[in-house]
């Protein structure tokens, strides 16, 4: 880790003059991730730009229904806010599901979103790796690579995104508010993170000198059904072999709304949009759950290693979504 | 005390041998003033710090090593090479010649050192010292039939590399009931919380003598090696663990940091920290061995044994040998005319494997018990029956009586706490929802070692008294049980008692490992107190202000052992569910029951029992190394990947004992207790993993990647 | 710390930070590059937060950071100005009559450490977990709707705090003595004390 420095900004304006006015920025919220890779060599950069106090720090319900989360939120705070935990539990469960309490304490919202691949080639810098280094090939593709990728991988990169929080937004279909030298502008979750491709080393399409700003939930009734489920090596602190957010509305016996999202399959937090298009309007017997989940999975393409992900996957997703269908689901 | 149904203990007094008492030291290391190797109250004046770089090629030779960007960045003091670091004296220990030669055995080797005035700055030069290498190509990959794989003479331990009694093919194609199966266990990693640290300073105009703080399970081999290396007489020492944060046999040798601090301290004249990253550690302070068994096991239709073959395969690095002796256990177990067991080891371009938590014990035991378990299914047999009706007379492997074996009662004992007899033996047919369950058993040894040591006891003229040992308290409890066994032998108060430990300027002892500590050290302790028992008794008037003192050396009682086998026996078993959704398995229940001799204290001996049990537990279920074979190096080099078990993988965990009178073993009847418990419980996890599924996995550990494809 | 953002200027790597420490202030010139956990232990001389990892993945670094646990690893100094540190050292009360804090107390009736280098953090995660407990908090095995038989959730209220929610909301402070089951007892002894 190179010698570093530090401002602290007090606005998001003068976060964005000092990250542009400093060459080498980078903006430091929790920094769980961001300290983690410069200790490992990974994230060298040249000022801190320190946004852990920008007053983002919020959650607010928005007048016509939704929620904006402020980016600086931390994880336990977004987990633990009662209209989280009465409208979107897909969210204050997967928030709950990753890392853990002390971490929760530290990472922000936008933190979380930007947070880097666990691959453990991309966090050795004496190894080859395209997303650190484009250009020197990939270590994982040959060699051990169990957890990785079977959905939207490339022969550049077979990482996967590592956040559990990204997974149910992504089924939430939230939106990322940025804020950037050309003001701000909005993207899907969904459409934030990219797949690899040819440009492994680009995780999202956040622009230079960009600041997430906040999250924008969608409407959601309380008690619209919605939940996260998580497969893991051990029972808790770990990252996910797979994990499944859903939201589930059933009405007059078939799929009035639904959104479905995989974590640790891919790039990105995968978006089930075949699964969906499957569901919507269809009665959520198991048959058609099964139907639908198999429609998105039989995209999938594992690699040596990790084959053993597409079954996971697909018993994670079946049994989230009857369990939200309910007694509909059952024959 | 935890008397079994059979026997009723009246509770001795508190501080006494017997006796439940707390930690001495527990407050200091609930309030955070428990100092470990690199925790000085205030860091010295001009204190330095170290960043060892560790190679990045698998084998081979550093041709060139720039130091120029390192020595240019702030606060850097030095960069130490193979051209530049101070000579070393002829290294006993090959892993401990760093920075002598220009070769690269593993990847993960030391190759420099920086040292800088903050540790930011030496983190920052260690990243900047540009290495060249001329790479070879690396074998890191292990087969059980490798070509370059061999028949040690001996396996770790001083084991014989292969044993043979009667015609065992023979037999075994004999048999009417046959088990032979294949089981895996990967490399292991001991990661102890607190990672390998050293500090070390030289005091006097000359530099003369040298003090080392050190996270080592045996300041007194430290002393050795450093005085060999460093060419000193150990008397120019000192070496001080006074507080070590977990070792479970990676800190039981001395290991590179210690030497590397020293050179650092030596070649900038300051004082030196080095605290290893975690990430360095997979490569350079040992793990267990990856093990590939072939188990044989032949039986008559009652279950009789009538051959047992154990034959593993391992691997070592290029530069020591060092062989897990796996197949050893099956030398003690079971009553067998005919035998096989062997070790085949093959020196591999791998980090050199070492001491972890029962070393041979336990990835052998659990093949061994899960072939055992096997054989119970094919039989029709319930598993504890399968073992009491192959419970032998004598030691099998050495024809040797038992000086205790006690392995039925504490099947017995097990099957009645946890409620065996209500097990339906059937596989695979307990659902709850998405979940089976099942209940599994496996029995566990480890053997009763036993090294000299030294002490002294001294009685003050107020009626106290200070024992001294340089024995090392890793988390076991030995200040603590020393302490009681001081009192008893002395007749006082345990209150009355000062116990000084972790410190070459103590009489010397031997390290905190193979279970042998409490054995070796209290044993000295004992006869020093009793010698100054005598000394008092023979003393008229006030004791002089200095005391009274009487020293013990056991060299002679503990090496002359009467010829018995000796061991500790236990029973494990475990309750499993496995989530057929996720191939996810969760222990329930855990418990464990042992036959080790007297019990000195049951509290810090339950927490040893228990965790054991947690470390098997990982095995079981959690923890495993990768090697990979491009780059030649442990995948999972972190906390993050190794995944040591957490909180919510741990169910209450139970472990009791039977009173096991033994006076063929040491003063206090005791055997070792601390390697016992990881022991059985893989087994016992893997066999309920069975009985829960009806599928049998051979591979450790039960993670899902390997348990769903099985239940589809 | 006094470098708030106008746009360009020197960068400079080091600063003065206050850092305020179980009720004490200290104020050091700090690299940037140092974590809390280094300022603690190398330049003030309180060594009861350990480094185990350095990378937040076994939480013995563990400490309060305005009264709510934090891996001290991964937090860098010189943000930390104006914040409230507590440590393991900080846990028993400034009284200095040598009473202990509760949980410093069940863990030493329930043994509940045996090498004792994640104990500090274990401590500290602990008190972390009883307040965040206490404000309603859940956990991943809290059920959904927690303490509400008709009805949607109704979130924070106290959390029950069973031996499978201690587990979950520990799981952050690996121990590899294994000592897990006497500190899940002695964080619920305590829990029950304090609840009584």
């Amino acid at each position: 880790m190179r010698p570093v420095g530090y401002v602290r900004a007090r606005s998001v304006e003068e976060a964005a003059a000092a990250h542009a006015g400093h060459p080498g920025a980078r903006y430091l919220a929790g920094g769980t991730n961001l300290v983690d890779l410069m200790k490992l060599g990974v994230e060298s950069p040249g000022t801190l730009v320190d946004v852990s106090r920008l007053p983002l720090d919020t959650v607010e319900p928005l007048p016509g229904g939704g929620l904006r989360i402020g980016a600086t939120v931390r994880n336990s705070d977004l987990a633990a806010h009662p209209l989280v935990r009465a409208s979107y539990p897909v969210l204050s469960q997967a928030l709950l599901a990753g890392a853990s309490g002390q971490l929760r304490n530290i990472a922000t919202t936008g933190g979380n979103l930007l947070q880097r691949t666990r691959c453990p080639y991309f966090q050795d810098p004496a190894k080859p790796c395209n997303k650190r280094e484009p250009g020197t090939g990939c270590g994982a593709r040959e060699g051990g690579h169990r957890d990785h990728a079977v959905l939207g991988h490339s022969p550049s990169c077979i990482a996967t995104h590592p956040s559990d929080m990204a997974v149910a937004l992504a089924a939430l279909g939230a939106t990322v508010e940025l804020h950037g030298a050309d003001g701000a502008r909005t993207v899907p979750v969904g459409q934030f993170h990219r797949l690899p491709g040819d440009h492994p080393e680009r995780d999202t399409v956040i622009g230079p000198g960009e600041l997430i700003t906040a999250v924008v939930l969608p409407e959601a009734p309380a008690g619209l059904p919605s939940a996260y489920r998580k497969a893991r090596d051990r029972a808790s602190y770990a990252f996910a072999l797979a994990s499944v957010a859903a939201v589930l509305e059933v009405a007059d016996g078939v799929v009035r709304q639904v959104g479905i999202a995989f974590g640790g399959l891919a790039h990105r937090p995968w978006r089930a949009e075949r699964a969906e298009a499957a569901l919507l309007g269809a009665a959520p017997t198991g048959e058609n759950i099964a139907r639908a989940v198999d429609a998105e999975l039989d995209r999938a393409e594992p690699l040596r290693d990790n084959a053993f992900k597409v079954p996971l996957a697909r018993n994670l997703a079946r049994r989230v979504l009857t369990g939200l269908a309910g007694p509909a689901a059952r024959p | 005390m935890r008397p079994t149904a059979a026997t009723s203990t009246l509770a001795p007094a508190s501080g006494s041998l017997g006796a439940d008492t707390a930690r001495l030291e527990g407050r200091d290391k609930v309030t955070g003033t428990a100092r470990y190797a690199t925790e000085q109250a205030h860091t010295p004046p001009g204190c330095a710090y170290a960043w060892p770089v560790p190679a990045t090629v698998a084998r081979g030779r550093v041709t060139a090593v720039d130091t120029a960007a390192a020595l240019a960045l702030p606060g850097v003091l030095a960069v130490l090479t193979p051209d530049t670091a101070p000579r070393l004296g002829h290294a006993e220990d090959p892993t401990l010649a760093v920075l002598q030669d220009h070769r690269v055995p593993h990847r993960g080797w030391f190759v420099a050192l920086a040292v800088a005035e903050t540790p930011e700055q030496a983190r920052a030069a260690a990243g900047a010292v540009r290495i060249s290498y001329a790479a070879e190509p690396h074998d890191v990959a292990l087969t059980a039939g490798h070509p370059d794989g061999y028949v040690p003479e001996t396996a770790n331990g001083g084991e014989a590399g292969s044993s043979r009694r009667g015609d065992p093919e023979a037999a075994f194609d004999a048999a009417p009931v046959r088990i032979d199966a294949a089981y895996r266990v990967p490399p292991l990693h001991n990661h102890p919380m607190e990672p390998h640290a050293a500090f070390a300073h030289w005091d006097g105009d000359r530099a003369e003598h040298l003090t080392v703080y050190d996270s080592s399970q045996g300041a007194n081999a430290v002393r050795t090696a450093l005085a060999q290396l460093f060419g000193l007489a150990e008397g120019r020492i000192t070496v001080i663990s006074e507080h070590v944060g977990g070792g479970f046999g990676s800190k039981g040798t001395p290991r590179p940091h210690v030497v590397l601090a020293a050179m650092a301290a030596r070649h900038t004249g300051r004082p030196v920290k080095l605290a290893l990253p975690r990430r360095q550690l997979s490569a350079v302070v040992g793990h267990r061995a990856p093990t590939l068994h072939r188990l044989r096991l032949g039986a008559e239709r009652d279950g009789t044994l009538v051959s047992v073959s154990h034959e593993v395969a391992t691997h070592t690095s290029r530069i020591k040998e060092f062989v897990e002796q796996a197949a050893v256990p099956a030398r003690v177990m079971y009553a067998s005319p005919h035998s096989l067991t062997s070790h085949r080891v093959t020196p591999l371009d791998v980090p050199t494997p070492s001491w972890m938590r029962a070393p041979g014990e336990a990835p052998g035991m659990y093949a061994l018990e899960s072939a055992m378990d096997e054989l119970a299914v094919e039989l029709g047999m319930d598993p504890i029956d399968l073992r009491v009706r192959n419970e032998p007379v004598t030691e099998p492997g050495s024809g040797l009586p038992f000086s205790s074996r006690h392995l039925v009662e504490c099947l017995r004992e097990g099957a009645r706490r946890f409620g065996w007899g209500d097990r339906d033996p059937r596989p695979g047919v307990r659902r709850e929802g998405d979940l089976l369950t099942g209940t599994g058993v496996a029995a566990a040894t480890y053997p009763v070692l036993v090294a000299p040591s030294t002490a002294s006891a001294t009685a003050h003229p107020g009626g106290t008294f200070t024992v001294r040992v340089n024995a090392t308290d890793i988390g076991t409890g030995a200040r603590t049980v020393l302490a009681q066994i001081a009192a008893g032998a002395l007749g006082a108060a345990l209150s009355a008692v000062r116990v000084e430990i972790g410190s070459t300027r103590l009489p010397a002892a031997p390290l905190a490992g193979g279970s042998s500590g409490t054995a070796s050290w209290g044993w000295a302790v004992h006869e020093a107190c009793a010698a100054l028992v005598d000394r008092l008794a023979d003393h008229h008037g006030a004791l002089p202000p200095e005391g009274l003192t009487a020293t013990a050396d056991t060299t002679e009682a503990a090496s002359a052992a009467p010829a018995f086998a000796r061991h500790a026996f236990g029973a494990h078993f475990a309750e499993v569910q496995v989530d057929t959704v996720t191939g996810e398995v969760q222990v329930r229940r855990l418990l464990g029951v042992y036959a080790a001799g007297r019990i000195l204290n049951p509290r810090t001996a339950r927490s040893q029992f228990v965790g054991g049990m947690v470390m098997g537990l990982g095995m079981a279920l959690t923890e495993h190394s990768t090697m990979d074979p491009a780059f030649g190096d442990f995948t999972e080099a972190d906390l993050a990947m190794y995944h040591v078990p957490a909180h919510a993988d741990v169910p209450d965990v139970d472990a009791h004992w039977i009173d096991e009178e033994d006076h063929y073993l040491n003063p206090m009847g005791s055997k070792g207790i601390g390697e016992i418990g990881i022991v059985g419980t893989p087994a016992a996890i893997g066999n309920a993993v069975h009985h829960a599924t009806g599928v049998r996995l051979r591979h450790l550990p039960l993670t899902p990647d390997r348990v769903l494809p099985a239940l589809a | 710390m006094q470098h708030t953002a106008t746009g360009t200027e020197p960068v400079t790597t080091a600063s003065g930070v206050t850092l305020r420490v179980n009720g004490t202030a200290h104020t050091l010139d700090v690299d940037h590059r140092t974590t809390l956990l280094d300022a603690l232990r190398e330049r003030l001389g309180l060594t009861g937060a350990k480094k185990g990892c350095d990378h937040g993945q076994c939480g013995a670094c563990t400490v309060l950071v305005d009264g709510r646990r934090a891996n001290s690893c991964l937090l860098l100094a010189v943000a930390q100005d104006g914040t409230e540190i507590t440590t393991v050292e900080g846990l028993a009360g400034d009284a200095g009559d040598g009473e202990l804090h509760p949980l410093q107390r069940a863990f030493l009736d329930r043994d509940a450490f045996q090498c004792g280098y994640c104990t500090p953090g274990q401590l500290c995660s602990a008190v972390g977990l009883l307040a965040e407990a206490a404000a309603g908090h859940p956990s991943y095995v809290t059920p959904p709707d927690t303490g509400s038989p008709d009805g949607p959730a109704s979130p924070g209220g106290p959390a029950g705090l069973t031996p499978a929610e201690i587990r979950e909301r520990l799981s952050g402070n690996l121990c590899r003595c294994g000592a897990y089951p006497r500190i899940v007892e002695a964080v619920a002894d305590t829990a029950a004390e304090a609840a009584r």
